[in-house]
């Protein structure tokens, strides 16, 4: 562990070397505050992933922290895997530029938890283990719905971590004037040393910590923010809409979600698919019970609706702010430096200064290594618990699952850094909405029919699984911005941005009529099988891990 | 899971009351949640003009940040009720059945 860290030393120390050229160009100051809280936040999540690591031994440790969490941590955890830097920066940078259109991702985030908890929370509990793919596989076949899970699973990993890197990297880059790159690769670095020694017990604690600080820092700002409009909402409101170009019309829907399609269709997707995110999922085996699985989401609603809020009171008072003759200072040739995913960090500045902004981007920091912590843990289990333990060699000792999921880790951590270069100049509130339309399409339908309904059999959920998750990739790569933005092409081939409304149909039609027409006796086994399913879904009599009352 | 044991526990009129009050409450708070949603949603997508009506003459606010802010309240409180129920009602009944079958856990 030492050799690690000093290994690490000698990483930064070389990083921000080769920073110091991107400084002089972008004629920042050094911001010594900001560096040593960001040290200190460093240094202390390394102490307790030594500590978690020393405590993870199993595969149960390595992906469910042994099931030892309280529904209060639990719901702080959650709350914290949501609160991510898409989250933060992203909502509160797309309030910036768009005002009220960014509200509306706000809300749709969080609908999707009453709907998680009511249908589908205390059932994950009863029915899994590690990845949601063990209730799909509960009575079907396993290796064609764990690789499709597997692929479900990655699909929706890969782009969260894009969006999360863009964020770390930018946030860097702001920070300390690191080269952009340089930035993703530390982050990655991080990433890979708290999931491959600590397991999903240091990825928690990291996360409970940095939901924390977060919701402590941004609360402060939003009072500050209130404090200077004598805490009247309408007075921050007109002052917002005075300095923003858009003028009044960024207090209500604007042209963001332009046509009524797309409307629909993102809004389907940000609920559906917080049902289907991966990483979010595998939180409920990390408690003992069912009934603290429903605690967690009632705390984790709570927390992440609170967030929301003072989000949109920092949203709106970046514009506030940003846009006056103190702000311009943030501008470099008319753009917000950074990005406009930067605003609430320079707000942060305005507001308290140096001390307060390396506070914030120190949390913000934070919160990008816990959340690509815990997405990364879902890739690795899908990889090691999925694929590798159920499909390709049903052997396997605990240690070598282990030993392959840190083998993952490293990989998806690579593959992020790649990613995360190649799409610096993405919004990245965008991008989790992408990532929410394949977790909606590919990942929700297979397990909520699997819940529910008795004749799915696992030709239908693998083949509707697979045309959900096939239509949407598809239509994100030939629609406006993979096929546009980023392929150079004149015209997009499929006109909106999220696919979720077609793709999420395909995905439940092609399920139930792949099952419909499914006579096999295999089929009739599978469907005969859900009534024991159904009791254990229901009571918790014979799940993983369960605490007799 | 024994045959046996998921016969008993189908059959047990506790393990019926249980499913149809949980199916009940689940579905209700559920539509309700989905309703409240999507009439935010599609008002966005077909009549954005009407979330764009102001609180009060000469006020700036739009009604839209009320609506956003009652949709998140109401989401939260949701999650209350079912839990409290939950973890009450539906837990003993739960915990019921369990005895009920001791003998063939």
């Amino acid at each position: 562990m030492l050799k690690i860290v000093s290994i690490l030393a000698l990483f930064c120390a070389t990083l921000f070397a080769a920073g110091d050229a991107s400084f002089e160009a972008t004629k920042r100051e050094l911001n010594v505050p900001a560096i040593i809280m960001f040290f200190i936040f460093i240094l202390g999540t390394l102490a307790l992933t030594y500590w978690a690591a020393k405590k993870t031994k199993s595969a149960s440790d390595f992906y469910t922290a042994g099931g030892g969490i309280t529904g209060f941590q639990n719901g702080l955890a959650i709350a914290g895997d949501y609160m991510s830097a898409a989250a933060f920066l992203g909502v509160s940078g797309l309030i910036y530029l768009k005002g009220y259109d960014g509200v509306i991702y706000a809300v749709s985030f969080l609908v999707g938890w009453p709907i998680i908890l009511f249908f589908m929370a205390e059932k994950l509990r009863n029915l899994g283990k590690f990845t949601f793919a063990d209730i799909a596989a509960y009575r079907l076949g396993q290796k064609e719905i764990r690789t499709l899970a597997a692929f479900g699973t990655l699909s929706v990993v890969v782009l969260y971590l894009i969006a999360q890197m863009v964020g770390a990297g930018k946030l860097i880059q702001v920070l300390f004037g690191l080269e952009y790159e340089y930035a993703v690769i530390l982050v990655g670095v991080m990433m890979i040393i708290y999931v491959t020694f600590g397991g999903m017990l240091a990825t928690t604690w990291v996360q409970i910590i940095k939901a924390c600080l977060l919701l402590t820092g941004v609360s402060f700002m939003a009072v500050m923010v209130l404090y200077a409009y004598d805490f009247n909402f309408e007075s921050l409101a007109v002052s917002a809409s005075q300095s923003h170009e858009a003028g009044e019309s960024i207090l209500s829907p604007g042209g963001f979600i332009s046509d009524p399609v797309s409307a629909i269709s993102l809004g389907m997707a940000l609920m559906l698919g917080t049902a289907g995110l991966p990483h979010v999922l595998m939180r409920f085996f990390t408690v003992g019970n069912a009934k603290e699985a429903r605690k967690s989401v009632v705390y984790a609603t709570g927390f992440v609706g609170y967030f929301w809020v003072i989000i949109t009171i920092v949203g709106f008072g970046a514009i506030a702010f940003l846009n006056s003759n103190e702000g311009a200072q943030y501008f470099v040739d008319g753009k917000l430096f950074g990005g406009n995913n930067m605003a609430s960090i320079h707000l942060s500045h305005m507001l308290g200064g140096n001390a307060f902004l390396g506070f914030i981007s120190a949390v913000a920091f934070a919160t990008i290594l816990a959340v690509v912590s815990g997405l990364t843990l879902a890739g690795a289990s899908a990889i090691s618990h999925d694929l590798y333990s159920n499909v390709i060699n049903p052997q396997a000792t605990d240690e070598q699952v282990v030993k392959i999921s840190r083998i993952t880790v490293i990989i998806v951590g690579i593959v992020g850094v790649i990613l995360g270069i190649a799409f610096e100049q993405q919004n990245i509130a965008y991008m989790v909405g992408l990532a929410f339309g394949i977790a909606a399409s590919a990942n929700f339908p297979i397990l909520f029919l699997s819940i529910y309904w008795r004749g799915l059999t696992t030709r239908g959920a693998f083949l509707g699984g697979l045309a959900g998750l096939v239509t949407a990739v598809t239509l994100v790569i030939i629609g406006p911005i993979v096929w546009v933005q980023i392929l150079g092409n004149t015209e997009a081939l499929f006109p909106y941005k999220h696919p979720a409304l077609f793709s999420v149909t395909v995905a439940f039609v092609a399920i139930w009529f792949f099952s419909k027409t499914d006579n096999s006796q295999r089929g009739k086994d599978e469907k005969e099988l859900f009534r024991a399913q159904n009791v254990r879904a229901n009571t918790g009599i014979g799940s993983a891990g369960a605490v007799d009352h | 899971m024994k045959d046996e044991l998921v016969e008993r526990i189908e059959n047990n009129p506790k393990y019926k009351e249980l499913i149809s009050k949980k199916n009940s409450l689940g579905i209700k708070l559920g539509v309700f949640v989905l309703v409240m949603f999507y009439a935010y949603i599609l008002t966005i997508a077909f009549n954005k003009e009407l979330l764009a009506t102001k609180i009060a003459d000469g006020m700036s606010t739009t009604i839209a940040f009320p609506i956003a802010l009652a949709i998140l309240v109401i989401s939260f409180l949701t999650t209350l009720i079912y839990v409290r129920k939950a973890n009450g009602e539906f837990e003993d009944l739960t915990n019921d059945i369990k005895d009920d079958v001791k003998d063939l856990i």
